[in-house]
């Protein structure tokens, strides 16, 4: 069974620079977990230490049963793949999947099954021969993912391995490997993963849970969709969903959420749930839950400024008492509004609101 | 009428504008061939410049000695052997042989010994940290700054003391341990310049820090411990003052050392052996020189990071 299990991890570098502030984080065996946040939330660092290429400061490393602290990466039973694919540049696709058999003293015979295997696997027979500067960038980044798979580890650790590719050929490595996860997991293989990237498409789409990061410290794990629907802080809301989350300052009064100059009525089931009645609140609601509506019905006053034209939906960049906000409109919506700046009219879907307490940024509408 | 005129004298205006055209076009394609010629003909002027000493030389060796000072040409008149054939005999009981076997002994141990040292320095200054490592690699550019000379005398007398004197052992054991800080120096800055990937991915893959060195570092350092081997291969065969100071007995001299020995032996020089036997001396350097040209510039690293 290849459970990961980090407790309170933490990572101080020499300069006395902590990255990494004491994080827990249980992943289950066969789980695609993804770590996700801005440049310099140490997921890297992070993932880095579990690989053992990076010393822990304080806290412990569990894969399986065994503390892997102090074992060497290539002790520990997991499988990187690198960003820059860091296949060796001097042999042959073989020999660069082999490499870590040959080390393990494997026979010829074993070698050359596996190795034909993961091939198959992953479609680069025909590459076999080659040297790493005579492929794609894709064909590359497939030789760098046998080479973990052949490994058979108990961890997979992904280094943002998509982020080299062109848009196109990373939506389709990444379908290739949720597939691949799925299909690990269907033929009872270790298949636990420990994901990192930036990109927030890739956390949605890959993840069985994300787990998102900021400033060494982990701000939310959960399911996509609870992370999407269920923020559990205001960098979380605005970090997950594309176009963000509206963010709009104010305050609770007498049951309702008013900015400088309106306000929004809060539904009962919401008004009950709140936690505590801050000072200063901030109101969440993504684009797509704020509605296009007529002037005369009830709703907040905006200025439209801009728009941008997406196909099947358009963006609406208003100004709302200085807040911008996003609407995600219909074509056929837009069409009907019929112009591309001015005053709007816009009212929030009740059951979509969030309320965040704005100093200490939690969401404090949760159930 | 006069609208037929126009006509005419557009098409004739067209015509001219299209010759113009062609003249300036084969204007400048002339203009380029003579630049081209003019600069090939500068070039290959100061390259026979260059050159001329050692063609002069090749000539000069098949040239009889008196034809030597007669002569300005390179072109020998009366072709012959001789040179080389007396001197490969020497005035010595050995031939020239045995001191290209005798530089063959210091070259052979040292060049290995600088590449196998040198890398294991330059490893472990530009891949790990240790207790006193600024320390150290500044005294390794310390010593890249030191005058050669200075270390002669105490370097003599340390040898003196181990027993080491009219033996090969001075000139190659402390190049075997490292000890030339310009070869460190430029195996470090290569090292440098290669990313970590490829040494990280393969500690995931469960090789040893010795198994990374060998298997991917090693590979990937190939240009420069080629560069490394070459220039230590040069540096040795021209070497004079370190033969010299060392080797006392005729029977342990280097060619360098032994081409002096023709000058001193005889009170009227044969010129024509002597140079018959610089161009024997040179060759070794120049085949290998030609040889590992290609891997001199070829960067190895390439192609296997994209970033």
């Amino acid at each position: 069974m290849a459970q990961l299990q980090l407790n309170q991890l933490e990572k101080t570098y020499g300069s006395g620079f902590k990255a990494v502030h004491g994080i827990d984080l249980d992943v289950q065996d066969g789980e695609f977990m993804v770590l996700v946040g801005p440049s310099g939330c140490a997921k890297s660092t992070t993932l880095r230490m579990i690989a053992g290429l990076e010393d822990v400061s304080g806290g412990e490393i569990r894969i399986g049963d065994r503390v892997v602290n102090d074992l060497v990466p290539g002790k520990r039973g997991i499988a990187m793949v690198f960003q820059n694919y860091a296949l060796y540049p001097h042999m042959k696709v073989r020999s660069n999947l082999a490499f870590g058999l040959r080390l393990q003293r494997q026979s010829k015979e074993q070698i050359r099954a596996a190795t034909d295997e993961v091939a198959r696997i992953l479609e680069i027979e025909p590459l076999l021969d080659r040297l790493p500067k005579q492929l794609s960038g894709g064909q590359a980044q497939r030789v760098a993912l046998g080479r973990a798979l052949i490994k058979k580890p108990e961890v997979f650790l992904f280094d943002e391995p998509l982020s080299n590719l062109d848009a196109k050929l990373r939506a389709s490595m990444r379908v290739r490997i949720t597939e691949l996860h799925r299909r690990l997991k269907a033929e009872g293989m270790s298949s636990t993963v420990v994901y990192v990237t930036h990109d927030q498409t890739e956390a949605m789409t890959m993840g069985d849970r994300i787990c998102v990061m900021k400033e060494g410290r982990i701000m939310q794990v959960a399911a996509p969709k609870e992370l999407y629907n269920r923020p559990a802080n205001l960098f979380v809301a605005g970090f997950i969903g594309s176009p963000e989350m509206n963010l709009i300052g104010g305050r609770i009064e007498n049951g309702a959420f008013r900015t400088e100059g309106q306000s929004v009525p809060l539904m009962e089931p919401l008004l009950r749930r709140l936690k505590s009645r801050p000072e200063a609140a901030v109101l969440g609601i993504r684009p797509q839950h704020l509605k296009l509506v007529a002037p005369e019905s009830e709703g907040l006053d905006a200025r439209l400024n801009s728009v941008e034209f997406m196909g099947h939906e358009v963006y609406l960049h208003a100004d709302l008492d200085g807040a911008p906000v996003t609407v995600v409109a219909t074509a056929a919506e837009y069409e009907a509004l019929g112009r591309a700046t001015g005053p709007i009219r816009i009212a929030p879907e009740a059951e979509w609101i969030h309320v965040f307490d704005r100093d200490s940024g939690e969401n404090i509408s949760l159930a | 009428m006069s609208q037929i005129d126009n006509i005419e004298d557009t098409f004739a205006v067209a015509a001219a504008a299209r010759s113009d055209a062609e003249i300036t076009r084969r204007r400048q394609r002339r203009a380029q061939a003579v630049s081209a010629a003019i600069r090939y003909a500068v070039l290959g002027a100061v390259g026979l410049v260059m050159l001329y000493p050692l063609i002069w030389l090749v000539g000069a060796s098949f040239k009889t000695n008196g034809e030597i000072f007669a002569n300005p040409g390179f072109l020998p008149k009366e072709p012959t052997l001789s040179g080389y054939v007396e001197g490969w005999q020497t005035s010595t009981p050995y031939t020239f042989g045995r001191f290209f076997w005798n530089s063959f002994l210091i070259i052979l141990p040292k060049t290995i010994g600088t590449a196998i040292s040198c890398t294991l320095v330059a490893y472990g200054f530009a891949r790990f940290d240790f207790p006193f490592k600024k320390i150290l690699f500044g005294s390794v550019i310390a010593i890249l700054l030191l005058p050669n000379v200075v270390t002669r005398i105490p370097q003599y007398i340390l040898f003196r003391d181990l027993g080491w004197l009219d033996s090969f052992l001075p000139l190659w054991v402390p190049s075997a341990l490292a000890g030339d800080a310009f070869f460190v120096f430029m195996l470090v800055q290569f090292l440098r310049a290669i990313p970590t990937d490829m040494e990280e991915a393969a500690r995931v893959d469960g090789a040893n820090s010795w198994q990374t060195l060998l298997f991917i570092v090693v590979p990937m350092l190939a240009p420069a411990l080629i560069s490394v081997c070459l220039f230590q291969f040069m540096w040795t065969m021209n070497d004079f003052l370190g033969p010299l100071i060392y080797i006392s007995s005729v029977d342990k001299y280097p060619v360098s050392l032994a081409l002096k020995l023709s000058i001193d032996t005889t009170e009227a020089f044969e010129w024509n052996r002597i140079l018959a036997m610089s161009v024997l001396t040179i060759t070794p350097a120049l085949v290998v020189f030609f040889m590992a040209q290609k891997y001199f510039i070829e960067g190895i690293s390439a192609g296997g990071v994209k970033g």
